[in-house]
């Protein structure tokens, strides 16, 4: 009836029966996300393609682009030393709001992930409001609040006081940028919190630990994944921006993201236009090795 | 073998370059309660999941009732499963729950009803079947689980250890209720656990695995009782494991050079350990009050515990440490740490196990 | 310092942000019911701001167009996130690590750039098509392919932050109570994953509500959506008109979180529901 007998070595084929079944599942995985991979190598693998060749194509006179006579020319005025200006400024700008993000969000989320359930969710309610907010409007608002036009300057006006120049500089920029990407780094930071094994921070109390240091030897460390992730979500962005400096920073093109849509706009020079775009995709890439090496480590 | 209700024969399963399960054979009776044991990483749950089509061998046959079943899915096998974590839908009724299968299976709505209701009243929840498993309590989603794999009348029916997440008192009285349940319904149950006690007062049959292998199979008490194995004898209860060299014509000799006695001796000689039950061993103060043709051996009582329901000695001796336990009566000779003792044993208590 | 007060400086932070968040808007609402013409200089309560939009032949038009892109993107991107979702999150397949690539960049890039790579790939797509027959323009059409491109990346990473909520025995269980593979999807999977399909399909559609500068690349003439003429109208300053505007668009995008909130309820989980955006996120 019932025998019990192994036999010696292992002497198991890899790949025996199974790996017909398996394969039926892996194609059935295949299919389910076919749809979804060709509509995105198509629409978006594809037009990130085509803007590099673009940056070797030649503008004529006219402003229109010739598919032909290949040269670097594009790539040549990137390192003029205007354009790395503008790099180098949108960069900074970047990081500032980052940085100016982090820690306002940081001790934000903190709160509402130590609340109750309850009072939880209605903070979190209360947060999601903005985040659903047309960004438009939210820039718009601080648009109107800081123009000379709007309520703050017909009050100092109307106090005889200096008309304050709020509008149309970098630090407009960054208010409007910080104000416009706080809430992509709130919700990445929120949940790195919320997930985090309280039981790790008594440990360390218990072993002599005051709070502080339990917060930057504990807590710190194992919510950095949040911290990325909302960082990548708010500098990418911001690195690239458009909307917000056109707004607030008026028609100069003091950031990257203006001076590309200038040259598809007034200057029309495409080739130049994609190769400064190249720069904002490097970056981009760039995120995304952040990102697996980050997700690789987590366990 | 038509009485047999799974045949699994020289099923493996390799998980990248970890050999999970390794060529198994085994054979399930009809209408047996049989239980898998074994520790956590042995592989045991992954035979389940490869009877139940979850999962499937590398290499290897699996047959239920006859049939070969090695690669179907498991919604074409007659077998059902109650799953560790019972897996109740959360957004259906208890009833609809239950009823799920049969409503796969395009089984009538009146006939399934009716087969429901019956389902929910073996298992004592018929007053809640129109509520959420959210609801209920771990004890009562356990309950449905098994209403909702019974109810389709399956060949063989897999438990993953299903009493895990219940506290003590409560696993005890469902230990009892399943086994009842096994016998009324009378369909073949293969069960999985950890935990050795559980496998013993419930089983019909034990098979104990370690690292992928299948180490022993046998009614409780075989395993009990007559380990083949060192890993199956510590395993399971308490044990005595005293390396032994086999002299031949029932005689072996221990550490010490102490010759004794003892049954079910088999041919190579080395690589033996003399398998002792502490319930076995006995403990008096002189030679003479030790019965004839006991196997005795000299000790010194280190440790004296109190378990209530009885005493456990830890007694050195020249074969090396020995536990003993000796039932808790009145009128129980004590013997105190320091103490010279006596310990003897029958011959035929003992077991040789390979190492 | 005890945590007490860091307990209150936190309270105190909070309620800083807060104030951050919604003063802005809460002053352009208030300014948008100013009954005169210089916006910033307060004369009197009225609603004829909102009579003057609402009858506005070009933010009429510019608001259906809004809604026929969004309704279009909502609805594909939705399918196409959903199914990718799934894919990744139950099989192991070639190329699995590639669309997880490709699903987590349109989340960062940076709208300029999405709408250069939309601008010149439909300049190439028409010039090629152009060669076998028809002239076709930007317009409706390519604002909506450009949107079902970048939304799809946000449903799915909703949708599978659903799924990595779900356990994974439920799907076994139906397979063992002899539903076939679809069954299960059907009866069980779709189901308990729906709060998060809903979820992500409101994101789409608030993002496509949003969106500016690829829109404003992609379209053509007689296209223009909402956000697009208000940004212009923004360009050339402000205006009681665009505070009227801007205030309705924050009750629209207020009534989706609303609508958010009562889809996620629905669900069986004990967790916070505004987390499981939170969680998509990271």
């Amino acid at each position: 009836m019932a025998t019990a007998t192994t036999t010696e070595a292992p002497q198991v084929e890899i790949g025996g029966l199974e790996t017909a079944a398996t394969a039926a599942d892996r194609r059935r995985g295949a299919l389910i996300a076919l749809p979804a991979g060709i509509y995105l190598v198509l629409f978006f693998v594809l037009p990130f393609l085509i803007v590099i060749v673009y940056s070797f194509a030649t503008r004529s006179a006219t402003g229109a682009t010739r598919l032909a006579d290949w040269n670097l020319r594009a790539y040549e005025k990137l390192v003029d030393s205007l354009v790395v200006e503008i790099v180098w400024r949108s960069f900074w700008i970047a990081t500032a709001t980052t940085l100016i993000c982090l820690v306002m969000a940081y001790p934000f989320a903190y709160y509402i992930a130590t609340r109750r359930p309850a009072v939880r969710n209605a903070l979190l309610v209360l947060v999601m409001i903005p985040f659903w907010s047309n960004f438009l409007v939210r820039t718009y608002a601080w648009r109107f609040i800081l123009g000379t036009d709007g309520p703050i300057g017909t009050i100092t006006e109307a106090l005889g006081l200096e008309p304050v120049r709020l509008l149309f500089t970098p630090a407009a920029i960054m208010i409007g940028l910080v104000y416009g990407f706080l809430p992509f780094m709130v919700l990445p930071l929120y949940a790195a919190i919320e997930r985090l094994d309280w039981g790790l921070v008594e440990a360390a109390r218990d072993l002599y630990a005051d709070g502080f240091t339990a917060f930057r030897k504990v807590t710190l460390p194992l919510t950095k994944s949040g911290i990325i992730a909302g960082s990548l979500l708010v500098f990418v962005p911001s690195f690239g921006a458009y909307v917000t400096p056109a707004i607030l920073g008026g028609s100069k093109d003091l950031l990257l993201g203006s001076y590309i849509v200038t040259q598809f706009q007034q200057a029309r020079n495409w080739p130049f236009g994609s190769a400064l775009s190249i720069v904002i995709m490097l970056i981009m890439l760039a995120a995304l090795m952040i990102r697996s090496r980050a997700a690789a480590e987590d366990v | 073998m038509t009485d047999c209700a799974v045949e699994l024969r020289g099923v493996s399963k390799l998980f990248g370059d970890v050999l999970a399960v390794d060529a198994v054979d085994l054979g399930i009776d009809d209408g047996e309660f049989f239980s898998l044991l074994g520790p956590s990483g042995c592989g045991k749950t992954t035979t389940l999941r490869m009877i139940a089509g979850f999962e499937f061998p590398t290499t290897g046959s699996i047959q239920i009732h006859g049939q070969e079943m090695a690669l179907q899915p498991p919604n074409q096998r007659p077998v059902n499963t109650v799953f560790q974590s019972y897996a109740l839908f959360p957004h259906m009724t208890i009833e609809e729950n239950v009823g799920f299968g049969l409503a796969m299976k395009k089984v009538p709505k009146h006939e399934a009803e009716h087969r429901v209701d019956r389902a929910l009243d073996m298992v004592q929840l018929s007053h809640r079947k129109g509520t959420t498993p959210n609801k209920l309590s771990g004890g009562q989603q356990q309950r449905v689980a098994l209403a909702r794999a019974l109810v389709n009348e399956p060949e063989v029916l897999l438990l993953d250890e299903p009493l895990g997440a219940l506290d003590l008192k409560l696993r005890q009285q469902m230990q009892i209720e399943l086994k009842e349940l096994q016998e009324r319904v009378g369909i073949t149950f293969v069960y999985v656990t950890h935990d050795q006690e559980e496998a013993l007062t419930m089983s019909d049959r034990i098979g104990v695995m370690s690292e992928g292998r299948l180490l022993q199979v046998g009614a409780s008490a075989e395993i009990y009782e007559r380990p083949r194995s060192r890993f199956v004898a510590d395993f399971i209860g308490d044990i005595n494991l005293i390396p032994a060299r086999v002299l031949g014509s029932g005689e072996v000799e221990l550490a010490g050079a102490l010759k004794v006695a003892a049954a079910s001796v088999e041919g190579d000689s080395v690589g033996h350990s003399l398998a002792l039950r502490p319930e076995q061993l006995h403990l008096v103060a002189k030679e003479d009050e030790t019965p004839t043709g006991s196997n005795t051996m000299t000790g010194t009582v280190v440790h004296r515990v109190y378990y209530g329901d009885s005493y456990a000695y830890d007694v050195d001796t020249p074969a090396g440490p020995i536990s003993v336990r000796q039932e808790n009566r009145p009128g129980l000779a004590l013997h105190d740490p320091g103490e010279h003792v006596i310990v003897w044993w029958s011959p035929a208590a003992s077991s040789l196990v390979v190492d | 310092m005890t945590t007490r007060t860091v307990d209150r400086a936190l309270a105190a932070n909070t309620w800083l942000v807060y104030a951050f968040f919604y003063l802005p808007i809460l002053v352009l609402v208030v300014f948008s019911f100013n009954g005169g013409n210089r916006v910033g200089i307060w004369s009197g309560f009225s609603t004829r701001w909102y009579g003057e939009v609402l009858q506005n032949a070009e933010v009429l038009d510019a608001v259906k167009n809004s809604l026929i892109v969004a309704g279009i993107s909502t609805v594909v991107s939705t399918a196409l996130g959903t199914a990718a979702a799934l894919a990744i999150n139950r099989y192991r397949f070639r190329g699995r690590g590639a669309l997880d690539g490709m699903l987590y960049l349109p989340i960062i890039i940076p709208d300029v750039t999405m709408a250069v790579m939309m601008l010149l790939f439909f300049a190439r797509a028409f010039a090629l098509i152009d060669i076998v027959g028809p002239r076709i323009q930007l317009g409706l059409g390519s604002i909506a392919l450009s949107h079902i491109a970048f939304n799809i990346s946000f449903v799915a990473v909703v949708v599978r932050a659903r799924l990595g909520q779900l356990d994974g025995s439920l799907e076994e269980a139906a397979r063992d109570l002899y539903a076939t593979g679809w069954q299960a999807f059907r009866r069980v999977t779709l189901p308990l994953i729906m709060p998060g399909v809903l979820g992500g399909a409101l994101l789409a559609l608030t993002l496509s509500l949003d969106d500016v500068v690829v829109t404003a690349f992609v379209s053509g003439p007689g296209s223009t959506t909402l956000p697009v003429y208000v940004f212009g109208l923004v360009r050339r300053g402000v205006s009681p008109a665009i505070n009227a505007i801007s205030a309705l668009m924050l009750v629209a995008s207020i009534s989706l979180v609303a609508l958010s909130l009562f889809f996620q309820r629905g669900g069986g989980r004990a967790r916070a529901k505004p987390l499981e955006t939170a969680d998509a996120i990271e």
